[in-house]
Formats: structure tokens, sequence, C-alpha cells
């Protein structure tokens, strides 16, 4: 269990930066998940910390030790690898000893420390196997109890679950999710360009864009208050709408009118009037109203059924981007229909120019 | 494809294949033979057994130092692998997994090594021997052999280990292990194939070689084994002891042949396991 601290962390190259001074402070016992889509420098942020891979500037410590030049197993970190990487020569009694046997660890300890681990894995009846013979879940469970052998200050999960099957995915994120509750606040970091992933596991969600930090926060901060348009389209499916739109000044209250929209919505922002700022709104806060209290009008271009929910793509005059409303499954609607829908004023987001979010007056 | 056409492609196949087992197979079978026969026997051409003789085999093994001939060239020849080996794979290692400069040029450096003809390295391997007090014996020969072995080994093993996934690694490097832990005890047995071939292929080398064994070695007891058959000498000048000569490469391909056997199940089973993923 450790606070891991981030201080102005630069990666590079040769001549190429690809993190530019990352900060980040990360609790002791916390369950702190990176996310952005493939090439944000997420996995190396992840390789930085468990020392795979050397920092160019800036400063990491461990509890306030500065970890800087030291090897992963001085760190006392711990890494769960998408491929499992396990030995294919070992079998899993091995796989999961070998960290220890390499510290000099009495065979009494290394047996009760990997059986411990395998029970609390439901691997105990394959110790005695060898990778090949188990299937991929077995694998990952073998890779992420070899990490728990280690008792390491932190764990690192780097996109552990991308190579199982949908159903098995699902399970093992439950099972991860027990294991930090049950390993009784151990520091965990995630890495996954999956937000599902992100939003059930994480105690805080670091959102990463081209090297640098958008936004920290809990799932539900960076639901309810992303900071920026990127955080608020990549967190949520579908994501959210972004439309252009205007900001009349009020008494205490801005009308915010997007842009071929056919009605406002009133929102307490702290600035004035403003134009070229956008709307957001998610899906789901979207409802359909009566025409003279609408916001949105118009054709609906594509209906996809869901069952439980049906996604109506609504044309509103922008570009090649439609409009997306998540409404309830009964509703009945069909292509080519005019419908008209009114948006949730406490889950509207108005954002800047530059794409930052407009802060709410107090 | 119809039926006819595939069964003309059988044949075709099968026809080739009887060809190159033939051709190679032949020369081997044709020196059994001869090596069964004696007097003037010897001297007729025929491709069926006729006689079942073993004064060949007994006269080469008692007579002259043929027997210690085998034991230099098995002990030459066993050294090379493992020393050739053991440089390849720690060489491997650097030149797969670590960054340095000038990587290249080296692995080059090292594969242009074995373009050099035999011959014209000779004289001055020779001084080299001579100044290193080497000559005339056994280790002249294992240290001129690796000219030749360690080039191959080195680029196999290289490629081989740059192949192996690199998070094998990583996680070894996590649990705490030094290069040197992550060469022996995580490679070295995922390259069991690369090793039991490469191993092979320098053997079979070290073991033919005839050349340096001629040239740096002058004793009839230190003498490798195909320098012993070419020196065979008969009663006379003029007699050449071909029933000998046949006996004594029957006798020193049969270990090659043996250690081949053996080996293949290893090389074949080896190529298959060891996956990562799946």
């Amino acid at each position: 269990m450790a606070r891991v601290k981030l201080e102005n962390v630069v990666k590079a190259y040769g001549d190429v930066e690809v993190l530019h001074g990352i900060d980040l402070d990360i609790n002791a016992g916390e369950f702190m998940v990176f996310v952005g889509p493939s090439g944000c420098g997420k996995s190396t942020l992840l390789r930085l910390i468990a020392g795979l891979e050397d920092i160019s500037s800036g400063s990491m410590t461990f509890d306030g030790e500065m970890v800087n030049t030291l090897s992963p197993s001085q760190r006392g970190i711990a890494m769960v690898f998408q491929s499992y990487a396990l030995y294919p020569h070992m079998t899993v009694f091995e796989n999961m000893a070998f960290g220890l046997s390499l510290a000099k660890a009495g065979k009494d300890e290394i047996d009760r420390k990997v059986r411990d681990a395998a029970e609390i894995l439901q691997i105990t009846p394959y110790l005695e196997r060898l990778p090949k013979e188990l299937s991929g879940g077995q694998r990952q469970r073998v890779a992420i109890g070899r990490a728990i052998t280690r008792d390491p200050r932190v764990f690192l999960f780097d996109e552990p679950l991308s190579n199982l099957d949908a159903a098995l995915r699902g399970q093992t994120r439950i099972e991860i999710a027990n294991l930090h509750s049950r390993m009784a606040g151990s520091t965990m970091i995630y890495v996954t360009h999956d937000q599902v992933e992100a939003m059930t596991l994480a105690d805080r969600i670091v959102v990463l864009r081209d090297g640098r930090i958008e936004q920290v926060g809990t799932p539900m901060e960076l639901y309810t208050q992303p900071a920026n348009v990127f955080v608020a389209q990549f967190i949520g499916a579908p994501s959210m709408n972004i439309v252009p739109a205007t900001v009349t000044a009020g008494e205490g209250m801005s009308q915010v009118a997007p842009n071929g929209g056919s009605g406002a919505i009133p929102v307490p922002l702290a600035g004035g009037a403003q134009d070229r700022v956008s709307l957001g709104v998610r899906p789901e806060d979207l409802t359909l109203a009566a025409e003279g209290e609408a916001v949105f009008s118009g054709p609906v271009s594509h209906v996809e059924q869901l069952g439980e929910v049906v996604l109506a793509y609504l044309d509103i005059g922008q570009a090649d981007t439609p409009l997306i409303a998540k409404l309830p499954g009964t509703s009945r609607i069909e292509r080519g229909q005019v419908i008209h829908l009114s948006a949730d004023p406490s889950a509207s987001h108005v954002f800047d120019a530059k794409g930052a979010a407009i802060p709410r007056a107090a | 494809m119809t039926p006819m056409r595939r069964t003309l492609g059988a044949v075709g196949l099968y026809t080739l294949v009887a060809i190159v087992v033939f051709v190679s197979v032949f020369p081997f079978y044709y020196a059994m033979l001869t090596s069964f026969e004696s007097g003037t026997d010897i001297f007729l051409v025929n491709y069926l057994p006729r006689a079942f003789d073993l004064l060949n085999y007994q006269q080469v093994l008692t007579q002259g130092s043929f027997v210690r001939n085998i034991f230099n060239s098995i002990f030459v020849a066993t050294t090379v692998v493992v020393i050739s080996l053991f440089l390849a794979v720690t060489a491997a290692y650097a030149l797969s997994r670590i960054k340095f400069r000038g990587r290249g040029l080296l692995l080059l450096t090292i594969l242009s090594v074995s373009m050099f003809p035999q011959i014209a390295v000779l004289a001055g391997l020779f001084e080299l021997i001579r100044g290193m007090g080497l000559y005339n014996t056994l280790f002249s020969l294992i240290f001129a052999y690796m000219i030749f072995t360690l080039p191959f080994t080195v680029w196999v093993l290289t490629t081989f280990m740059r192949d192996l996934p690199i998070e094998i690694e990583e996680a070894a490097i996590v649990d705490g292990a030094t290069p040197w832990v992550i060469v022996t005890r995580v490679f070295l047995p995922l390259m069991w194939p690369a090793l039991v071939t490469t191993g092979l292929l320098a053997f079979i080398a070290a073991w033919n070689e005839f050349l340096f064994a001629l040239t740096f070695v002058s004793n009839n007891d230190t003498r490798t084994v195909p320098v012993a058959i070419a020196l065979l000498s008969g009663a006379s000048e003029q007699e050449t002891p071909w029933g000998a000569i046949m006996a004594a490469s029957v006798i020193v391909t049969v270990p090659l042949i043996v250690l081949v056997l053996i080996f293949q199940r290893k090389i074949i089973a080896g190529l298959t396991a060891g996956s990562v993923k799946g």
C-alpha cells in the first residue's frame, strides 16, 4: 500500500515527447484507472510507474520515497500484463512462486503465500498444471495470483481483460473489484480503453489524451461534471451530443439556445452572454416533449431498437452529426417521423469555444 | 481438382521424395556394402549385399589409434558445441534485447566472419595458434572451429530470442530477475528447439571439419577422425585400404545419425509448445 505521486513527469523517445508534464497524486489504497483512446500515453504512464521505462524528467515518489531510478522489484510493484506473460515452461505454482524464490523467501513462506493466493482466485486445483493447459480466464487469474504473492506496494494492471471474451470479461471485472476490497486498501492502478471497466472499477479515473491529463475525478464527477468536451464525449455511451449554441444572459439564469433548435435551456452560468459556445446533452437526458416545449425538433434519420431503450437519431441540420436520444423502449418511433425533444436543464453542459466547460454559478 | 489430377500430383510428389532419398542415402549405403567386403570383392560393383565380413571393422578398431581419434573428435565437437552455445546465448541476449549503438554493425561483423574461406584464414590462424602455444593440441581445433560455429549460432539464437514475447521478460524483471536469471531460468527453457538445432549443426560441422584438423595437429594421437580416415594406410605404399576406410566412415557416421534421431523428437516437441496466448 503506497501513495504514488508524480510531479511534472515527462517521457520522450529521442525528440518525440509522448507524455508532457504529468502531475498526479494517487492515494494509498486507491483504485485508480487510466483511460483514454489508443496512443494517449496511458500504457506508457503505467510502465513509467512500474519502472519498466525511465522517466525523462520530473519526479516520482512512493510514500515520499523517490523511486525515479529504482528497478521494478525495488519499487515493490507487481504487474498484470494484457497477454498474461506467464512463464510457459513453469507450472502454475512455479509461476506464482518465481518472484518469491528470487527474493530468497523460505520454502514454507512461498508455499503458504502461493496457496493463499490460489485460494483467493480459486485456482488451487490447477497448481500443478502448465499455462498451456489452462483457459484464457484461468491464465489471467494465475497472472493476478503471481502479482498477489509478491505482496506489492502497488498493483499495476495493463488492460488485463482485453484478451478475454465478453462474458468472461464481465465476470473477471467483478472479481478484480472484489479483489480490491479483499486486499484491504492495496493501491491499484489499472489501464483500460474500456469506459465500462473504468466506470465500474475506479475510485477515481484519469482521462488522458495525447500525453496530457484531461481530467481526474470519481466516475460520477466525470459523468456529471466533465471538464471539457473530450471528457464529456469519452465517458458515456452513446456519447454526449455536442451542439453549437448561443448564450444570452438573463437574471441569474442564462438562456442557452442551440443553433437550429426550437427553444432555449435555462442554465445558471457564471459568465455573461456569449455566442459560439457548445451545448452538451447526454442522449439519456433528452425526453419526448410537446412541440411548444421542445428544444430540439427534427425528422428521425435512423432508429435503433435495443429492447430496453430506443436510440433515435435526429437530423437537426448539423452537418453529419445527428442528435442521439435515448428514449424508453416502449416509444413508438419510426424513421422519417418528426419528433420533439426537451433537455433536462440540470443535466445540460455548456462549453466555451475552446471546449472547456463553463462553470455554473454557485 | 479432379481425382485424376490429384493422383498424378501424389505420384509426382512421391517420385521426387524417392529421388531425394536415393541421392542422399545411396553413398552411405554403398559405403556400408563395401565395408563388409574384403580382398578383390571390393572392386566388384554390386548393389546388393554379397558378403558380411567384420574384418575391416576389427582392423580399424584394433590397429593404429583410430579409437583414440574417435574420442578426440567427440571431445572437440562437444566442447565446441558447449562453448559456442554458451557464448551465443549470452551474446544473443545482448544483441536482441539491449539497445546500444552499433548493434546492427556488430551483427553484420559477426556474420561476415563466416564469409572468409577457410584456406584464406589458415596461415594467419596458424600463426595465432602457434603464438598461443596451442599447436598440436585439441584446443587449437576447438579455438579454430569457433570461427564458423559462432556466427550462425549467434545469428540463429539472436533471431529466436528476438521473437520471444517481450512481456515474459518484463514479467521476470518485475519479479526481480537479473539478466543472468532471465537468460538461464526464463529464456533457456524456452529456447530448447533453437539450442538443439544450432547445437546439432555446430556438432556436425566440427565433427566433419578436415582442413584445420589436418593443419593444426600433427600427431596420430591428437588427430580427429576425418584426418585419421584420410591418412589410413595399407600394408604397402601402393595399397589404399578401401575396406578399412569404408568401415571407419560408417563408424563415424553412426554417432551423428544417433544424435539426430534422439533430438528430432525434441525439436518437433519444442516447436509446438511454449505459446503465450491462446
